[in-house]
């Protein structure tokens, strides 16, 4: 979020300095019909617990081929998430496993290598280390790019990922719109305008975003379990001691008439 | 005069019963007495002086949870980031316990910064408590040492690469530095003997040294009395029966006075903890949700915000061994404050504009200067580094001189009080 903060704080600094700065070099930052993809928000509520239910099942149907949750037992996600063991077993837990497991992807690592150069990372803590609109906007910029041999789409969020677009059958496929403009020292400079669906998908951009929100909702709880039991407790803590506090004004104030 | 001021200041008769008996033993009665009962303060104490038994409150309370932490967590390179995951997830409330310490530390520098500034204002460094000061310093100093050690021991990515930078400036030491460096790492690198000697030093060492240190900051506090907002000695003005007139015992005066600062400080701490234990990144950051990785360094490598006046001096520096040096001076500087400032006159209320305008423009070179040290050295940051670096040590260099014979407003022999 600080990052976000101060990529935001930085934008505006620039944007001041370009508009100050004679010359319309401004309007290259973000002309009509642009998408501005950098402002998305993810705008999930972790105790939504159907659609943590629905990110959950996401999750096993599309990531967890590749990504671990290393640090989340099938059981406690049950329990949070209120699945029944029953159920758990049958629908999200791979054949084989117990409840105490962890969520462990079943690819190989050398595999993993082998396929994309990398190994898949564990996705445990990914919303703690990048924010969820971080997870969110990357999960929602790949886009069609020829020059990638291996997964043949790149992302806006994160260049050169070597992650191939899993959810295109769902979102379709879309091409990106360049535009070169002028940067610092006169190199030109490739600066993103807009998306173009090329092959639809499934479903429609209010669904896949609706998907991709159950999903990063889901990535956020599993990030930060305790999260919904941190904030429901801290409202009686804070109460507590707001009350607490009224009480010890009184006191001193009822010592303190003795001081002359 | 309240009732407890009534009981004679000598000896009272033997108590019968237990008390009596462990009273033979040992002095409870007397130390309390002397300590609480009949340990005079100022009664003008304002806001400002709240912070010292916060720090008190914030000492005990990483002591605690500190000591719960070591419990769960497995020092070592391939243990340590998992284990706190552990405590995070499947230790019993190990979450609040963590978000505690976690939050305790920022907070403990907060109060302390706040408690610093308090002796600036009221010159609570100068005679006779200059001693008082320095002892706080080594306090400040220790402090330092500790947060430095606990935010390596997760081993996340800016556990490993903060550990990196801060270690390597002691390589920039003319002669021992490359051979220091090695010695104080245990290896060629940040390794897994770092972290075990940095968690010997973070769970044992240090908080002897500042439980001793503590101990010796309350004792001389006790020498000397408080120094108080008019920057004037109580102890001058005695009553008739030889305590001061202007002083109040510390218990139930300032005891009370404190629980409703203790009931202030905690609710804004819960808030914290229990709504934005990470504070915006600002508490913890996200880079160090990713473990230790030697292969990959963050984008930007900056320390926690309380180090980050230091690492803005240190970086506006071009050479860096002359950074390391401006570093290690802008902290060391503050020791020698009760002998740059000259001037007579303590609390800022009775001194001349120039010093009020000295420690205003202090503060914000201060405070800019932690923004900066947040950011990414480059283009106009350095610039504005350089800019507030000069403004942090012009506040010191020519302190002998701009506090020298100052003439300010007249003091008043008797502190200011309005009675409630």
């Amino acid at each position: 979020m600080r990052t976000d903060l101060m990529h935001g704080l930085k934008a505006l600094l620039i944007l001041g300095a370009l508009l100050a700065a004679p010359g319309g070099f401004a309007a290259g930052a973000a002309g009509p019909g642009a998408t501005d993809w950098q402002k998305w928000t993810a705008g999930n509520k972790v105790t939504d617990i159907p659609s943590l239910q629905r990110g959950a099942a996401h999750f096993v149907n599309y990531c967890s081929g590749c990504h671990s949750l290393k640090y989340v037992r099938w059981s406690r996600l049950g329990e949070d998430l209120r699945i029944p063991e029953g159920e758990l077993r049958k629908s999200l837990m791979p054949a084989g496993t117990k409840p105490a497991s962890y969520v462990i992807s079943s690819m190989p690592r050398a595999d993993a290598e082998g396929w994309f150069g990398i190994v898949p990372p564990d996705l445990s803590l990914i919303v703690r280390a990048r924010s969820v609109d971080y997870v969110y906007r990357f999960l929602k910029t790949f886009y069609v790019d020829p020059a990638k041999p291996l997964t043949g789409v790149d992302n806006l969020t994160l260049p050169g990922t070597a992650m191939p677009h899993v959810l295109s059958d769902l979102e379709g496929l879309k091409l990106a719109a360049f535009r070169s403009v002028g940067g610092e020292g006169g190199a030109p400079v490739k600066q993103f305008v807009k998306f173009e669906t090329i092959a639809p998908g499934r479903l429609n951009a209010e669904q896949y975003d609706a998907f991709v929100r159950d999903l990063v909702n889901f990535l956020d709880y599993a990030s930060e379990p305790a999260q919904a039991a941190r904030r429901s407790l801290g409202i009686w803590v804070v109460l507590f001691l707001l009350v607490f506090t009224g009480i010890s004004w009184f006191l001193y104030k009822e010592y303190w008439k003795d001081v002359h | 005069m309240p009732p407890v001021a009534n009981s004679p200041g000598g000896a009272s008769p033997p108590k019968p019963g237990f008390m009596g008996w462990l009273n033979k033993r040992l002095p409870v009665d007397a130390f309390v007495r002397s300590q609480l009962l009949e340990y005079f303060a100022p009664k003008n104490f304002n806001i400002w002086y709240f912070f010292g038994s916060l720090a008190l409150l914030v000492l005990v309370m990483q002591l605690v949870t500190g000591i719960y932490l070591t419990m769960f967590y497995k020092p070592g390179e391939a243990t340590a980031f998992d284990s706190v995951e552990f405590i995070m997830r499947e230790v019993d409330w190990g979450w609040l316990i963590r978000y505690l310490h976690s939050t305790g530390a920022s907070f403990f520098f907060v109060v302390v910064y706040l408690h610093m500034f308090r002796a600036m204002l009221y010159g609570s460094y100068k005679s006779p408590r200059e001693l008082l000061w320095v002892i706080g310093m080594l306090i400040y100093l220790a402090l330092m040492a500790e947060a430095f050690f606990g935010y390596v021991l997760p081993w996340g990515n800016m556990s490993f690469w903060g550990a990196q930078v801060i270690v390597n400036l002691f390589g920039t030491i003319p002669g021992i530095g490359p051979g220091l460096v090695e010695w104080i790492r245990g290896d060629y690198g940040i390794a897994d003997a770092t972290l075990n000697r940095f968690f010997a030093l973070h769970v044992a060492a240090v908080p002897l040294a500042l439980l001793l240190l503590v101990v010796l900051h309350l004792v001389a506090l006790r020498q000397t009395g408080s120094n108080n907002p008019d920057g004037i000695e109580i102890k001058e003005h005695p009553g008739p029966d030889g305590r001061p007139v202007d002083g109040i015992p510390f218990h139930p005066y300032y005891t009370v006075k404190d629980v409703f600062g203790v009931g202030v400080f905690l609710t804004i701490f819960a808030l914290v903890v229990f709504f934005a234990p990470t504070l915006g990144g600002l508490f913890l950051e996200g880079p160090n949700f990713e473990p230790a990785n030697p292969l990959s360094t963050p984008a930007h490598i900056a320390p926690v915000w309380y180090f980050t006046p230091y690492y803005a001096i240190l970086r506006a520096v071009p050479d860096q061994r002359m950074g390391a040096l401006l570093m290690a001076l802008s902290v060391a500087v503050f020791l020698f404050l009760p002998w740059l400032d000259r001037s007579k006159i303590k609390s800022i209320r009775y001194r001349p504009l120039r010093y009020r305008i000295a420690l205003t423009l202090f503060v914000i070179a201060f405070l800019v200067l932690m923004y900066l040290g947040l950011q990414p050295a480059e283009g106009v940051y350095v610039i504005l580094a350089r800019i507030f670096t000069v403004i942090y040590f012009a506040f010191f260099v020519f302190m002998p001189f701009y506090t020298r014979n100052e003439r300010g407003r007249p003091v008043p022999s008797r502190v200011t009080y309005h009675a409630h």
